[in-house]
């Protein structure tokens, strides 16, 4: 089209018959497209390698098994057992996750089913707020001001409840318990939001259903929303899961930096994040103590990745239902809170 | 439940047992006092930061650099948010073009293809991905190996963050974009304008308002973010604008203050921290406004 002139003596040629636009603009537009789609598998399998190849050093050392099963995690004798930084990682995420689901998928109910149409627009922008919050504000407020406020609380907590086993005992202060405790205000917006969205699919017919049988607003809620955004929720709780799993800056401070399996749930750990953040300054000039760091990372990756693989089957799964739910209705979602949802979760 | 429910109409209207009635009135409260506790923390952050952080905000805060020195004066932050400003324009301008060619990719190429199903899986992968990986991965490959002469250097940390933010919007760019009407990409094509025009000139200029609305949530999201920055920006504390060298930014400066002894420091931290609370929520208000303008 555009490389077009005027002959008088030649037909007018259009795009159909090949101009330059389609004879070679739109093919390099397409082939650029698509090389920069590839780009994002090339980075992940990139990812892998490189990660591997760093951490060789220190796995060859330690060996595969010791690294992910022993706990002695002693950097000046060259020893890198890192199950004491995986444990406190998954401790803290699950600690986290038990607290927040239940606040983020009852807030999500509550968004969907019982605020007015006035209340709905502010608690959801006060739930995305939350998402956006950095990480390192989470870190400063947990450390300055949750955690001297919590520290007598949670000396109570051991002291009163010292019967039940990981409970008792000196609480210092930061530990698996703060650290999982910041992490559910982390996450909670997370699972709220894709909550929400799950909850919103769930049919009028079904609800108008259990209604018309003389259920109570309880019994709706339990017989026909919950079993039937089930699989988005697991979901959402997965993706919130996964977020915990990898946070980083928090945790550096929260968790104390003991290189152990605490023997209380209020006590100080380490995790595989929070060990990188700390250590890998004074780590990176030994090549196997970086390496065992990089190991981490490459741990946390993989564990990560497994998580996420499983939150996006569930997730996609119950949007699909969505989306035949939307085209039956012929409502789209609105746009704001579309783009809104991709980028919270 | 049902069963004894549908007896219950017969009579009249269905007659709720005081049991349910009172399980019912429970269940209420709990998930309204839940609901209650989800914005519990936003308050307290917010409040705490203002209340500790607000004090800091002097002239000074904003017009000289940090001085490094540990129990005196610890100097203000204008190095720090001129830094973030530099580090997250530069992860911008990488990811939010690659981002959008992706989801343009998505959507109007690759479709229901095998690969784009593949894209789309790894994409979303990456949005899972912990930030402080990004941060080690560009160690890895830039910083020891001293790519431009400098070991840890500003650029670094941009592709750090840039890796983070792209498939942000990626993803939100895929959304917008699959929301404008096939009609009007037919409509052109039916006029025989080629399909590269199409996208340029009917799609992208269509989605903008999305597309700008993505771009600025992952830009609040990159900024406030710490660990991809640990081992690739580092820390130094005067403002330089050299970004192949060492630069300052608020996320490091907050990281580096909580612990502090120094009171003037950690009071600085949390001014740091409302700063940066402050520049996440507007670039986070001006995605909305830009999504509000939106006619999709």
């Amino acid at each position: 089209m555009s490389a077009e002139t005027i002959d008088a003596g030649a037909p007018r040629r259009t795009s159909f018959e090949g101009g330059f636009s389609a004879r070679y603009a739109d093919p390099a537009f397409k082939w650029a497209l698509t090389a920069l789609a590839a780009l994002v598998l090339a980075l992940i399998a990139f990812f892998f390698v490189f990660l591997i190849s760093k951490a060789h050093v220190a796995l060859a050392h330690q060996g595969l098994l010791s690294f992910a099963f022993s706990d002695d995690w002693n950097p000046p004798k060259e020893a890198f057992g890192a199950f004491s930084l995986l444990f406190g990682t998954v401790v803290t995420a699950i600690i986290a996750l038990v607290i927040a689901l239940p606040v983020a998928v009852s807030s999500a109910i509550f968004i969907n089913e019982f605020a007015t149409a006035r209340l709905k627009g502010p608690l959801t922008l006060l739930v995305d707020l939350l998402a956006s919050v950095p990480s390192v504000v989470y870190a400063i407020w947990g450390f300055l001001v949750l955690q001297p406020f919590l520290k007598p609380v949670q000396q109570w907590l051991a002291d009163t409840l010292g019967f039940l086993p990981w409970v008792g005992g000196e609480v210092p202060g930061p530990g698996y318990f703060l650290s999982g405790l910041v992490l559910a205000i982390m996450i909670t917006p997370i699972i709220s939001a894709i909550s929400r969205e799950v909850i919103a699919t769930v049919p009028v017919e079904h609800k108008e259903a259990a209604k018309a049988l003389g259920a109570t607003k309880w019994e709706v809620l339990r017989l026909a929303v919950l079993p039937y955004s089930r699989a988005g929720i697991t979901g959402a709780a997965l993706l919130g899961l996964g977020r915990a799993l990898g946070e980083t800056i928090a945790v550096a401070y929260l968790l104390g930096g003991y290189h152990g399996i605490g023997d209380q749930i209020f006590g100080l750990g380490d995790s595989l994040a929070g060990a990188i953040a700390n250590e890998f300054g004074e780590a990176a000039s030994d090549p196997i103590y970086s390496g065992a760091l990089i190991g981490c990372g490459l741990l946390l990756f993989v564990v990560t990745l497994i998580v996420n693989a499983l939150a996006r089957g569930l997730v996609a799964r119950a949007e699909s239902k969505q989306f035949r739910a939307a085209a039956q209705s012929h409502a789209a979602p609105a746009m704001a809170d579309a783009v809104e949802d991709a980028v919270v979760a | 439940m049902s069963m004894s429910a549908v007896h219950e109409a017969r009579v009249g209207l269905p007659v709720v047992s005081a049991r349910r009635k009172a399980t019912d009135r429970v269940a209420r409260g709990l998930i309204a006092a839940m609901t209650l506790i989800t914005v519990v923390p936003l308050v307290l952050v917010v409040y705490f930061l203002i209340a500790r952080g607000a004090g800091a905000w002097t002239a000074e805060f904003f017009t000289t650099d940090p001085t490094g020195s540990v129990l005196g004066d610890p100097g203000g932050m204008r190095s720090a948010y001129l830094g973030t400003l530099v580090i997250v324009a530069l992860a911008a301008l990488i990811s939010i073009p690659v981002g959008i060619g992706i989801g343009v990719y998505l959507v109007d190429y690759g479709r229901r293809s095998r690969f784009a199903g593949i894209v789309r899986y790894f994409v979303d992968v990456m949005t899972g991905v912990p930030s402080i990986v990004f941060g080690l991965f560009v160690y890895i490959v830039l910083v020891v190996s001293h790519v431009g002469g400098s070991a840890s250097a500003a650029w670094k940390g941009s592709i750090a963050l840039a890796l983070l933010m792209m498939p942000v919007v990626a993803r939100s760019s895929e959304v917008v974009l699959s929301l404008v009407p096939d009609s009007l990409r037919e409509a052109a094509l039916a006029l025989g304008t080629p399909r590269w025009r199409v996208v340029m000139r009917i799609v992208l200029p269509t989605a903008l308002p999305g597309l700008i609305t993505g771009s600025l949530l992952a830009i609040a999201r990159g900024a406030g973010e710490t660990a991809p920055l640990l081992f690739t920006v580092s820390i130094t504390n005067g403002t330089s604008f050299d970004l192949n060298n060492l630069m300052d930014s608020l996320p490091m400066q907050v990281f580096g203050n909580i612990g502090s002894p120094n009171p003037a420091l950690v009071e600085r931290g949390w001014g740091a921290a409302l700063l940066l609370v402050t520049m996440v929520l507007v670039a986070t208000a001006i995605a909305r406004l830009a999504a509000r303008r939106s006619r999709l």
